[in-house]
């Protein structure tokens, strides 16, 4: 194909010398002939396409349930289709490296060919001459021989097209649009930028991606954000889940279709804070208010060079349980007490002689393996305790196993903790984001719109005007849209008489 | 309000149809290509197009006020919302080129996608929070232009091939113009087929499970071809013939499937027609009627890529990482709706590289038009019927 593209255009590069053209010998020749070759650039994007259209076939490893192990997962859902994509490793084909190499060699190729064209090109289309041989001009694909024409006209009539004209020794070369040479060069390096930009992020520093969970009412240091002007804090006022009204009659068609509801607003409403400077690790932080925010989704909070932005969220956790001392004879109580599920006091006085102790504490309770009492993490999604009761009937105290719709004692027990009542909150989970190769990635892009609009929206217009013994040649090139050249020369043997040029049979079609 | 938008996509709709006429009617005369008569006919085409566009754009716009947001959030407003620009792209490569025949094929394959979009649910549907931005609108409304402009680059090599390749024997690529022309009809299969069943009344209920483990009630709108993966028949209508494979996705997954079959077998069925009353192949009908210079039509698709490829680029690609930036932290997520983008992004790239070289101009350029344009409609229909991903929510 390359010996094509150099048949096609012995314009393209003005049969200027190109480095891989003219080395072929030391080891570093061969590559930079290999990657400078059009043809092997489009088999690596070929290549880049046809894996990513595999990675679609199943879902990548991210998309599958969190808690399943892939080895088993794709085999069951996808049968022996889905072991062999596993095996191949297709579940994780974006962060594999092979992908990774197929993209590095891609900016590699980028790199190269533009090099080793773009700078002969540069040379070449600086230092054009004017006269043409006549080989050159009879080459073209558009030309005609005039028997007599007036130059001067000729002239006049280009430059009131725009074109850029230069005369020597009667002979006149136009040309229009020279930058749009360069779009694919610009665009290249957008890419690169682009490409370069995308590998930085696996350098540390550069970015920073956690999640953080908090509870309404309570402040949690914001991971990541710390430096040596302090750490940053964030308190968690309000979290907001609106639904749609399915009474609201501009969307009544759509919502009476959907089972359940249809959820209208995610939002978290937050205050941010910072330490001071000199805080020393340890002690209790003293915070600075820095401002309010709202956090809705497709509305983040940014600050610093960090930003905030609302991915999840839970209602309804339990924060705080309640039970009263009740003596199970009589059902007379004795005092109340409140358990703050994530930071229970060891010890309750209920005063007169009564008082209560947590023994143990078992946030999301599970018999384990064992059959002993565990707890899965420490979130209070299923609570259970262990409490000691004393009362001055009791003095050495009565233990009693305490959970949601449990109650279990191990003799009989005069005493017993009676449920009073739950207290909930939501919590909010954000994403906390910095992005230090964002900037680069965005510059890549905005080069590479400007080079392919460059190069695909305006095209390099030349005209060689020569005049022969048998006459006046005219001879004209375009890189593409032929059409809108010869409306110009259209125009320009409108206007000047000079014979029309004619196309030579470019495809035998 | 809600109203008088429909009443102007129907108008919209017979519009376009007159265009198509006009058009024909241009191609009517078989000896002067640049007979008065044919360009009167042009004209008039190309004015009737840009009346029907404008009376769409009014149907976009008195939607949008209906509705409160852009009116391309679900798959029945974006897939008219790709119409209109099909049309849009049309008029604006007719401005350039002036070439009637294209028309003749542009605009009925316009009207193809809008009858296609007006078989899905037309309710206005309120947008869920990931969806309430603006970058959503800019994003989706750019795209949409540049796979317009695209698409035309499709219609184009598909006049081109039909035009040059030889008819005269049956070989592989007139057989395989002869799949992308029943792939068409059987778009027209599908409308003639959903609508017969709508207007019979046709349902078949079944209850499945659905991805919460809750039972829940499905409902089919032609006879049952292909069943659910685990579903139990609620009534004894006719069918299942099998069942659908149980990792096509969503509820809905084994209806969309049964539909597809159906669209297929009716296509079949025009087809076969077709092929009856010509008593050729329809390539070899229609090479007759189509009078364009190749090389002209080999120029006006690869324009059309041109200058669709940077649009695209910048709606489907650009403008999608900076919403996903805002909505979800991370400008690109490997989700397979911006992976098929970036497919068809790399595709048209390796199209412009493969140009460079003289070889793959003319016919093997048309071929890869047809096969992009397979691609762009792969990921408007296929990737939300059998991809997972956060973009499947149509
Ligand atoms: C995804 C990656 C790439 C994109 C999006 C891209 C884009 C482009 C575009 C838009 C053009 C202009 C085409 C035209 O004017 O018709 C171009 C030209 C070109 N590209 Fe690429 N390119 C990519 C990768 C490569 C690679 C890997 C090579 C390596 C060989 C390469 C070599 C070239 C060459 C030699 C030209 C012609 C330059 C000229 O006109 O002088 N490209 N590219």
């Amino acid at each position: 194909m390359d010996n094509d593209v150099e048949v096609l255009s012995s314009m393209r590069y003005e049969g200027s010398a190109r480095r891989s053209q003219t080395y072929n010998k030391t080891f570093v020749d061969h590559i930079w002939n290999f990657f400078s070759s059009v043809r092997v650039g489009v088999w690596l994007i070929i290549l880049i396409l046809v894996a990513a259209a595999i990675g679609t076939i199943f879902p990548q490893e991210t998309f599958i349930p969190p808690n399943v192990d892939p080895a088993t997962h794709y085999e069951s859902e996808y049968g022996t289709l889905g072991l062999i994509y596993y095996l191949l490793g297709f579940h994780n084909l974006y962060g594999s490296w092979w992908f990774i190499i197929l993209l590095g060699m891609l900016g590699v190729s980028l790199i190269i060919a533009s090099l080793d064209r773009g700078i002969p090109l540069y040379k070449a289309l600086k230092t054009q001459r004017v006269t043409r041989h006549d080989q050159f001009m009879k080459k073209q694909r558009l030309f005609s021989i005039s028997k007599e024409a007036e130059l001067d006209e000729i002239k006049y009539t280009l430059e009131s097209l725009r074109y850029k004209v230069r005369e020597e020794n009667g002979n006149l070369f136009a040309e229009k649009g020279r930058f749009s040479r360069w779009g694919a060069y610009v665009n290249h390096v957008g890419l690169i930028i682009f490409l370069l930009g995308a590998m930085l992020r696996f350098f540390p520093g550069m970015y920073v991606d956690e999640i953080l969970w908090v509870r309404e009412g309570e402040k949690a240091s914001i991971p990541g954000t710390k430096s040596d002007e302090g750490q940053y804090y964030l308190e968690n006022k309000e979290f907001i889940l609106e639904m749609y009204d399915k009474k609201d009659k501009k969307f009544n068609g759509a919502l009476s279709s959907v089972n359940g509801e249809v959820a209208k607003n995610y939002q978290s409403n937050v205050t941010l804070y910072k330490t001071k400077p000199n805080h020393t690790i340890g002690e209790d932080p003293e915070l600075v208010k820095v401002q309010d925010g709202e956090i809705r989704v497709n509305e983040p909070l940014k600050f610093d060079s960090f930003a905030l932005y609302q991915t999840d969220f839970k209602l309804n956790e339990f924060s705080k349980m309640s039970f009263e001392l009740e003596e199970k004879a009589t059902g007379k109580k004795f005092g109340k007490l409140t358990v703050d599920l994530h930071d229970p006091k060891k010890k309750y006085d209920l005063s007169n002689g009564y008082k209560v102790e947590i023994e143990e504490y078992f946030p999301n309770f599970i018999l384990n393996e064992q059959n002993q009492p565990s707890t899965i993490n420490n979130l209070p999604d299923n609570p259970a305790f262990v409490f000691s009761m004393y009362s001055p009937k009791t003095p050495k105290g009565e233990k009693a196993f305490v959970g949601i719709q449990k109650n279990i004692e191990a003799g009989e027990n005069q005493f017993k903790m009676s449920f009073a009542g739950i207290e909930t909150k939501d919590l909010t989970a954000l994403t906390v984001k910095k992005d230090h190769t964002l900037w680069i990635i965005a510059l890549g892009g905005i080069i590479f719109m400007i080079g392919v609009t460059q190069g695909l929206y305006w095209n390099y217009r030349r005209i060689w005007i020569k005049q022969n013994q048998d006459g006046v040649w005219a001879a004209a090139h375009t890189n593409k849209n032929w059409y809108g050249l010869k409306k110009d020369l259209d125009f320009l043997v409108d206007k000047t008489g000079i014979t029309p040029l004619v196309e030579k049979e470019t495809d035998p079609k | 309000m809600a109203e008088i938008s429909s009443t102007l996509l129907y108008g919209a709709f017979i519009i376009y149809l007159f265009a198509t006429l006009f058009f024909a009617m241009s191609l009517s005369d078989k000896k002067h290509e640049k007979a008065a008569h044919t360009q009167k006919w042009g004209k008039i085409g190309f004015i009737t197009s840009c009346v029907g566009f404008a009376a769409q754009l009014g149907y976009f716009i008195t939607r949008w006020i209906a509705s409160g947001h852009a009116p391309v959030s679900n798959l029945f407003e974006f897939t008219t919302f790709f119409g209109m620009m099909m049309v849009l792209a049309f008029i604006i490569l007719y401005a350039i080129y002036r070439t009637n025949g294209l028309g003749v094929f542009a605009m009925p394959v316009a009207l193809l996608v809008i009858a296609y979009a007006s078989m899905f649910p037309k309710d206005i549907s309120p947008l869920i929070p990931a969806l309430q931005s603006d970058w959503l609108k800019i994003h989706v409304t750019t795209a949409a232009l540049g796979e317009g402009i695209l698409a035309i680059s499709f219609v184009s090599g598909l006049i081109y091939l039909i035009r040059t390749v030889d008819q005269s024997i049956s070989s592989k690529k007139t057989m395989w113009i002869e799949i992308v022309l029943y792939t068409l009809v059987s778009v027209v299969g599908f409308i003639v087929i959903s609508a017969a069943f709508k207007g019979l009344g046709y349902e078949a209920s079944f209850e499945i499970m659905n991805d919460q483990n809750q039972p829940e009630k499905i409902v089919y709108e032609m006879p049952v071809i292909a069943g659910p993966a685990n579903g139990e028949p609620l009534d004894d209508s006719f069918g299942p013939v099998f069942s659908t494979p149980s990792w096509m996705n969503g509820v809905d997954a084994s209806i969309k499937l049964n539909t597809f079959i159906w669209s297929l077998l009716s296509g079949a069925v025009l087809y076969g027609l077709l092929r009856v009353i010509l008593r050729k192949r329809i390539g070899a009908a229609l090479q007759p009627k189509v009078k364009i210079k190749s090389e002209l039509l080999d120029e006006i698709s690869y324009r059309a890529v041109a200058i669709g490829f940077p649009i695209f680029t910048l709606g489907a690609l650009i403008f999608a990482m900076i919403w996903a930036q805002e909505a979800w932290s991370r400008f690109w997520g490997w989700d397979p709706k911006e992976v098929w983008a970036l497919i068809t992004f790399l595709f048209y790239a390796a199209y412009l590289h493969f140009r460079l070289s003289r070889g793959w101009h003319g016919e093997k350029s048309a071929w890869l038009c047809v096969l992009g344009f397979w691609i762009i409609t792969f990921n408007l229909i296929a990737v939300n019927l059998v991809l997972v991903g956060l973009h499947s929510y149509a």
